[in-house]
């Protein structure tokens, strides 16, 4: 399975994403951020980090490089991608999942473990949680508080992925912190799954998102 | 003009005519404080550097110690403290920058960085202000360029209102054969500037540095603060990372401190070479900079690469991938001189030793006189003084600070901040510690057992977590050195750190001194942070959370009659006075390694938790253990090992006397762990219930009082 890495100037979980997919037993390569063509990748992970620097706004750049191009063909091939916090912000950015990651509601960084519940496992990534499982996985960002306006809407057609149990760190809208496109295959999540891939680090609840992928026929 | 009399007269001997004025500014930065240290060289010469795992030791940017076989650990430390007390944002960023630069170029991945920071107290809002900004400037920067910042300390306290202290601890991995080091050892290689434009700013940076601040210094020093580019600095890494991977590179050196002057002259210097720099090859940010401003300009995110002339194209492809403007801009040369030309004009010639190592000044060490006198202190209730010092932004949780931090990244972190050190995983089996410490009130009181104590503590936290201390790094803040008696007090606290680093066998690799934190005659208190790292089996890690309800609590160490100094004394009465906890360093050596040998013959994990007494004494320092297990303990202090049968209960509980540990052990092989242990320690109490309970009553207290004190105390000054 083979699985594109993208690194953007200013990603920073790039090694980390590509580390969790080898332990879920993927075939993970790097793409910077000029390459178009990605049809030879049978998924695609964007990770978190501070792509341009979040300058002007978090994702705003990189939302407009020629790999993005290439992600809209993978998806078009009805192919897994996932987006983990920057890259989370990107898709959003892109517009191909819906709703906006903005700032945290105390206007700063917040690192920290959070509790989450799997709200709907139709998402390849979700696909090996039960609905309604408590997970532990990282939070870090300061532009992470989801909203949209189409609530509704992405309730009624199960695009809800992930929200915060308990406390709701940033603000997101109805504690919302992971978000699918209609068909499921785009995936948007704030949390860090590859943070909680080894459990000598506190958790190994994060690492089905990249089994999931591989699963994923 | 900054330049000594003497000094002047030494330059034109060596030069035989006096500078010119590039030349005079050139030399200017290099005799600073900053870059020539040239008053502490001869005390720093106490400290041992050398060990069996000692890769490289102090001189180049950072120091190195072998981890496995494969690896080797990469470590630095560096203040900011004059731009932080101007630009607390810029100051606090450009200090974590110029921290990672060092590590990038001995050729290391930074995979995590420390932060000691130092304040004037919460209560005064400019205080507040340049708190929230250090902070908010790491955040930015170390998040950004994505190294985990994995632990600190934080101090309030008054004399730190104009001058607070910014020091940092980077640390890398780098596989012991890809080492590279700052120099420029062969003639007619190719000096490649890489990285940020070269700007009008930090001009004079190092002379500011090295200069008391005055009231004044907030407007006329600004344009001395450099302006860091955390994305920038990112590409720069990466960028470095893949020409180490692909080209041969002979030396690298960043530009920090001094900038260009500085680090093309210490590279030739190093060989005992020259080299040759054309100015006009330089990319610059604005047009029209003089000479002098391109060579003393400490712009960021700039690194040097000397390579052969047959890679320097190859290199350039890397750079230009990365989209970072780079250049040739001058070549090593064997003429021992350092030539500045523009246009192909010889503008400067200096000798690259005259620059790299200015004449030494023995500066006059004279002991203080005290003339306060001792004040008796009333006794208050010890349950009242405990939830008081848990309640001191000084010791209560530091949450408000490591949560803005991305302590995660890199996917290293095994035992997170709040803990005594930081655990950072090498492999599958090992693991590194990483701590920073120091008590200022005790190095103000007595500069000796307070350098010693930084040392001590420093070591008994990594030793907590179940790691050997492996190497120190250092960064000794100090007042104006011209004073005897602070120049008395810095020769006292670097021989104190030295006793017990060779008692340890610990050598310290690298470091930094940071001279005039002096404004308007107040001075800081002397401030040794000392970072210790420390190498670890995984399966030996152990947390300071009390575990389980039936452990048994022991104390290792005695107990003296120790308040003076102490949280207690500082937090509860406001009281700095006296002589304060004494270091002895046989009885600190000896319960380090009593712990150390007891957790790494713990097959049976017998050992559920272990801490360290610091600051606030026994009594915090239990409160801590249960506060983070949610598991309260019963304690009983007629116990507690003391030397003194007529120590009281409020001694027995606050004292700050080193060299003291608390271990928990489950109680089906309690009597086995006490058979090993050969150094004073008995069982004071037991894990249990939802209080700490002293002696019946003396202290009987809920662990959600406790948790109230101790939580959301800076939250509540910086909401």
């Amino acid at each position: 399975m083979k699985i594109g890495v993208i690194r953007f100037p200013g990603s920073n979980c790039d090694r980390d994403v590509y580390h969790a997919l080898e332990l879920a037993g993927g075939d993970p390569e790097y793409v910077w951020w000029n390459q178009k063509y990605l049809s030879d990748f049978d998924a695609i992970v964007i990770p978190g980090g501070f792509s341009y620097g979040d300058y002007l706004r978090a994702g705003a750049i990189a939302s407009i490089t020629p790999v993005i191009d290439g992600i809209k063909e993978v998806v078009k091939e009805e192919k897994p991608v996932l987006g983990i916090c920057n890259g989370a912000q990107i898709l959003a950015e892109v517009g191909l999942v819906p709703g906006v990651f903005t700032n945290n509601k105390n206007a700063k960084f917040i690192c920290k473990r959070v509790e989450l519940k799997v709200t709907s496992t139709r998402t390849p990534f979700t696909s090996m949680y039960k609905k309604g499982e408590i997970i532990q996985m990282p939070i870090a960002h300061a532009e992470g508080r989801y909203y949209t306006k189409e609530i509704d809407k992405i309730r009624d057609q199960d695009q809800i992925v992930l929200k915060f149990e308990g406390e709701n760190p940033n603000g997101s809208i109805e504690a919302i912190t992971g978000v699918c496109d209609e068909s499921g295959l785009v995936c948007a999540v704030m949390p860090h799954p590859e943070r909680a891939s080894e459990s000598v680090l506190g958790s190994n609840d994060g690492l089905k998102f990249f089994e999931g992928i591989i699963n994923f026929k | 003009m900054t330049l000594t009399d003497s000094e002047c007269k030494f330059v034109r001997n060596e030069l035989g005519r006096d500078p010119n004025s590039l030349e005079y500014g050139m030399l200017d930065i290099m005799f600073s404080e900053h870059c020539s240290y040239k008053s502490s060289r001869p005390i720093l010469k106490l400290f041992p550097t050398e060990g069996p795992r000692v890769i490289l030791g102090p001189g180049d940017d950072a120091g190195i110690v072998e981890l496995t076989d494969e690896l080797a650990l990469v470590i630095g430390m560096e203040s900011h403290n004059h731009p932080s007390a101007i630009e607390p944002y810029g100051g606090a960023g450009t200090g974590i920058g110029g921290i990672i630069r060092d590590i990038i170029s001995m050729g290391a991945i930074p995979v995590a960085l420390l932060d000691s920071l130092r304040f004037g107290p919460l209560e005064d809002q400019r205080s507040r202000y340049i708190f929230e900004y250090v902070v908010k400037g790491i955040s930015d920067y170390g998040n950004r360029v994505g190294i985990p910042t994995v632990g600190g300390e934080v101090e309030f306290d008054d004399n730190f209102k104009f001058n607070p202290l910014v020091n940092v601890v980077c640390a890398g991995i780098v596989k012991k054969k890809d080492i590279v080091r700052g120099i420029a050892p062969d003639v007619g290689d190719i000096f490649v500037l890489m990285g940020g434009r070269t700007g009008r700013d930090g001009i004079h940076g190092v002379t500011f540095a090295s200069e008391e601040l005055t009231t004044e210094s907030e407007l006329e020093d600004r344009p001395a603060v450099q302006i860091g580019d955390p994305f920038t600095k990112k590409m720069v890494l990466e960028a470095t990372l893949e020409a180490l991977e692909k080209v041969h590179v002979v030396g690298l050196k960043d530009l920090g401190g001094g900038g260009l002057t500085c680090c093309v002259s210490e590279m030739a210097g190093k060989g005992g070479n020259g080299a040759e720099v054309e100015l006009t090859k330089i990319p610059l940010r604005e047009g029209e900079m003089t000479p002098y401003e391109i060579m003393l300009s400490e712009s960021q995110e700039r690194m040097v690469f000397v390579v052969k002339p047959e890679d320097v194209a190859a290199l350039l492809d890397i750079f230009e991938k990365y989209e970072l403007p780079a250049a040739v801009i001058g070549k090593v040369t064997d003429t021992g001189n350092l030539v500045i030309k523009k246009d192909g004009e010889v503008i400067s010639e200096l000798k690259t030793d005259t620059l790299s190592d200015p004449p030494i000044i023995e500066r006059e060490a004279k002991k203080p006189e005290i003339r306060e006198k001792y004040i008796h202190l009333d006794e208050i209730n010890p349950q009242d003084a405990l939830l008081k010092l848990l309640s001191s932004p000084n010791i209560a949780s530091k949450k408000w600070v490591y949560r803005q931090y991305d302590h995660e990244v890199q996917i290293r972190t095994i035992v997170k901040p709040g803990d005594d050190a930081a655990v950072l995983k090498i492999d599958d089996k090992k693991a590194f510690t990483l701590t920073s410490d120091c008590n200022s009130t005790f190095t103000k009181l007595d500069p000796y057992h307070g350098g010693a104590g930084a040392v001590a503590e420093a070591i008994r936290n990594v030793v907590s977590m179940g790691s050997e201390p492996l190497c120190i790094v250092d960064c000794l803040n100090f007042g104006n050195p011209e004073k005897p008696e602070v120049f008395w007090q810095f020769k006292e606290c670097v021989k104190g750190m030295s006793d017990v680093a060779k008692k340890f066998e610990t050598p310290v690799i690298s470091g930094n001194v940071s001279f005039y934190n002096e404004t308007e005659g107040v001075t800081v208190n002397p401030s040794p942070v000392v970072a210790v790292a420390g190498l670890m089996d995984i399966k030996d890690i152990r947390t300071l959370d009390f575990k389980n309800k039936g452990d048994k609590i022991i104390l290792i160490g005695k107990t003296y009659p120790e308040l003076d100094g102490s949280s207690y004394h500082k937090e509860i009465h406001g009281v700095i006075q006296g002589t304060p906890p004494q270091v002895n360093m046989e009885s600190e050596f000896e319960s380090a390694n009593a712990v150390l040998d007891l957790i790494r013959h713990d097959k049976d994990k017998a050992i559920t938790a272990v801490h360290d007494c610091s600051s606030g004494g026994l009594a915090v320092a239990l409160a801590e253990m249960a506060i983070a297990g949610g598991i309260g303990g019963v304690i009983d202090t007629s116990k507690i090992p003391a030397e003194n049968e007529s120590i009281s209960d409020t001694e027995l509980l606050f004292s700050e006397s080193n060299a003291r540990f608390i271990l928990t052990v489950k109680k089906e092989h309690l009597e086995e762990i006490l058979s090993k242990i050969n150094v004073p320690a008995a069982v004071i109490g037991t894990v249990e219930g939802e209080k700490i309970t002293v002696n019946g009553d003396l202290i009987d207290v809920d662990l959600d009082e406790l948790k109230g004190s101790y939580k959301g105390v800076i939250e509540k000054y910086m909401a």
